[in-house]
């Protein structure tokens, strides 16, 4: 298994950091301004990355990245593209985590060994299928682990323990830990209680846990990190100043920068917030 | 894990975001405990007879045949409350929501008949209803649209995507990722993750129970064909049940061929669609070559679905169903000749497996056959989208 996850838990840890891992779809608005947003989010300060491929159906999301996901589908952005976008990336930033977000059907219809194979080979540290449940997920896991990528899954928040145990002795590099139900997206409905989910997974495991859904604030970052939450992911409130300047690559580039400044410094323990 | 097989061979099972397995592990749990269970029964049958209107009856066309040796029976689900089939898996799930103490129920619709029947048990259980419906069909089926709202249903417009069933499936069950706590999603067909093409199979399967019964009673014999349209596919499921393991009746499923008998334009998974993950299930569905799924085209609301339940795969995988396919002039055709010589308008959906029917009889009019054809809905939701298609 590649290491890369591993080598940066450990060196954020070690300056008592949480990991920013931004969250884009591949190819939004198109490829080019897509490959020049990925690389300033990563220059800017992102500790790993996470990347969809879009997807016609995806019934995960919220309307921001819903929309994403139509605006490459609209600028031809196919599953090829995505990888050789992919394998540009990891060839210019060698050590960052990578990690893919995608729809089981399209690792079905390119076929499963094959699509984690191409992951491998794009240089890709993990993968993230939103609707595979654990129930269906043995044929990819198996792919998963053949092909050296890792598999994440997915912790809701209101999880019983026989699932936890599971999801404990299934995962590697990180659990994904949802802050709460519903799609993705901005909003402040936050009432499950994260505390006890993350404890509970503490005492089973040492793997690293990384929340996501409904991010979009240092105040929340800071928060959360402070839970024995190892880092968050953050996509709709990145997405959005795409939709927003959707005309203006300048502007798209400049606000998101600004957004990945000063969510990396909310994850540094004695970093306040103006 | 799941109590029941999740899977028709290799087609089903539960491709859902994490979050939502427990709910439909609670559903599967509540299905077990009750479905045979007496007072349940009772209750689900008391409902069929006494509020939806069963039995519905087998009515003989004359006309229609006259001068064939075919005897052609439309079972006639379009009498009952509701106008369509979609009332008899309602009821069931309805009381299983109750049982489940969910306040809300949620509903996909395309052309409406599954909306209504969504809307009208929600307001007998007294049950909050949110009806997800695409926009186009919104249009196409106002007077649906209508009913619904007199009943007391909210109705989500859905803009996103190709604004037909597709999209309204895709936003109920993000809207059911929130809101599972105290909400059932009353999936309408049998596709969708598991548990659902089980129940929706059995509830619907009292179509070829009383069908079964009609036919011996009226024919003192077995049909030689039952045709059914299929878009998701729980009409048909329910005729075929009681029949599939009787092999010499031959089932016919009709998808919908659309406007031109070409890959782009139709709703026709079994026919031009692959094997792949979409509406919670592995299916045939209608996708480009790399997996993005593709906006289905058909005149019917209620067939305009990229995919098909996995129990109609497997049954087209072991060829115990033959699956044919009908287009839009078709349909309209059959649904004019069915109005003028039976006197009876048929869903556009109907119209569909009624064309089929009529393809048959007339390639041999000789032949001494009994067929009987779901008549799955009525079409007076459809009379303006037959208006329009003539128009044009």
């Amino acid at each position: 298994m590649k290491d890369r996850y591993l080598k940066i838990f450990r060196k954020l840890k070690m300056h008592s950091e949480g990991c920013l891992i931004p969250f884009v779809v591949l190819g939004d608005p198109n490829f080019d301004i897509s490959l020049n947003i990925i690389c300033n989010i990563i220059e800017n300060g992102a500790d790993a990355i996470e990347v969809g491929i879009p997807f016609s159906d995806p019934l995960a999301d919220g309307p921001i990245i819903q929309n994403a996901n139509l605006r490459a589908i609209s600028s031809k952005v196919t599953v090829l593209k995505c990888f050789n976008m992919i394998k540009y990336i990891r060839k210019k930033y060698p050590n960052i985590p990578i990690g893919l977000l995608t729809y089981s059907n399209l690792v079905f219809a390119n076929g499963i060994n094959n699509f984690y194979k191409k992951c491998y080979l794009c240089g890709l540290d993990s993968i993230l299928i939103v609707d595979l449940p654990i129930e269906e997920c043995t044929p990819f896991y198996k792919s998963s682990k053949k092909n050296d990528v890792s598999q994440i899954f997915i912790c809701p928040p209101d999880i019983n323990d026989k699932f936890l145990k599971k999801i404990v002795e299934i995962s590697k590099s990180y659990i994904y830990l949802l802050s709460r139900p519903g799609v993705t997206g901005i909003d402040n409905n936050n009432s499950f209680n994260i505390k006890g989910i993350c404890n509970k997974i503490k005492k089973f495991s040492s793997i690293p846990l990384v929340q996501g859904f409904g991010i979009h604030s240092s105040k929340q970052i800071k928060k959360i990190l402070k839970l024995k939450i190892d880092g968050i992911v953050c996509g709709s409130i990145i997405v959005k100043q795409i939709e927003k300047y959707l005309n203006n690559e300048n502007k798209i580039i400049k606000k998101i920068n600004n957004l990945i400044v000063k969510f990396k410094n909310s994850t540094r323990k004695n970093y306040k917030i103006l | 894990m799941t109590i029941l097989n999740s899977y028709f061979g290799k087609f089903g099972g539960m491709y859902v975001p994490q979050i939502l397995v427990p709910a439909l592990l609670q559903l599967e749990k509540y299905f077990v405990k009750y479905h045979d269970n007496k007072t349940f029964k009772k209750d689900m049958n008391y409902l069929l007879n006494n509020y939806a209107g069963r039995p519905t009856p087998l009515t003989l066309c004359n006309n229609l045949t006259k001068g064939t040796n075919t005897k052609l029976y439309l079972k006639r689900e379009d009498l009952l409350h509701s106008g369509a089939h979609k009332i008899n898996q309602v009821i069931g799930q309805a009381l299983l929501a109750k049982k489940m103490k969910k306040k809300k129920i949620i509903a996909e619709t395309g052309a409406g008949q599954h909306g209504v029947s969504t809307a009208m048990i929600s307001a007998l259980f007294n049950l909050k209803c949110s009806i997800y419906m695409g926009s186009k069909d919104i249009e196409r089926q106002y007077t649906n649209v209508l009913k619904m709202k007199l009943l007391g249903a909210k109705i989500i417009p859905v803009v996103s995507g190709s604004k037909t069933l597709k999209s309204a499936c895709n936003e109920a069950i993000r809207a059911w990722s929130h809101s599972y706590h105290d909400t059932h999603y009353m999936v309408g067909t049998s596709a969708g993750p598991h548990p659902y093409p089980s129940i929706v199979h059995r509830f619907q399967s009292i179509i070829s129970l009383e069908a079964e019964k009609q036919i011996l009673k009226l024919e003192d014999k077995y049909p030689e064909i039952i045709i059914a349209c299929v878009g998701g596919g729980s009409n048909a499921i329910g005729i075929f049940s009681k029949f599939l393991s009787k092999n010499n009746i031959k089932l016919i499923g009709v998808e919908a061929g659309g406007n031109k008998n070409i890959k782009d334009h139709n709703s026709a998974s079994l026919k031009y669609g692959k094997l792949g993950i979409y509406f919670g299930m592995k299916s045939k569905i209608l996708q480009n070559y790399e997996g993005q799924i593709k906006e289905s085209h058909s005149i019917s609301a209620g067939l305009d679905f990229p995919s098909v339940g996995p129990e109609h795969t497997w049954l087209n995988y072991i060829k115990r169903v033959k699956y044919v396919t009908i287009q839009d002039h078709e349909a309209i055709s059959a649904f004019k000749i069915i109005c003028k010589k039976e006197g009876i308008i048929p869903a556009l959906e109907s119209s569909h497996a009624l064309a089929y029917a009529i393809k048959i009889i007339k390639k041999d009019p000789t032949i001494k056959q009994t067929i009987i054809v779901n008549l799955s809905g009525r079409g007076d939701k459809d009379v303006l989208s037959v208006k329009n298609f003539i128009k044009s």
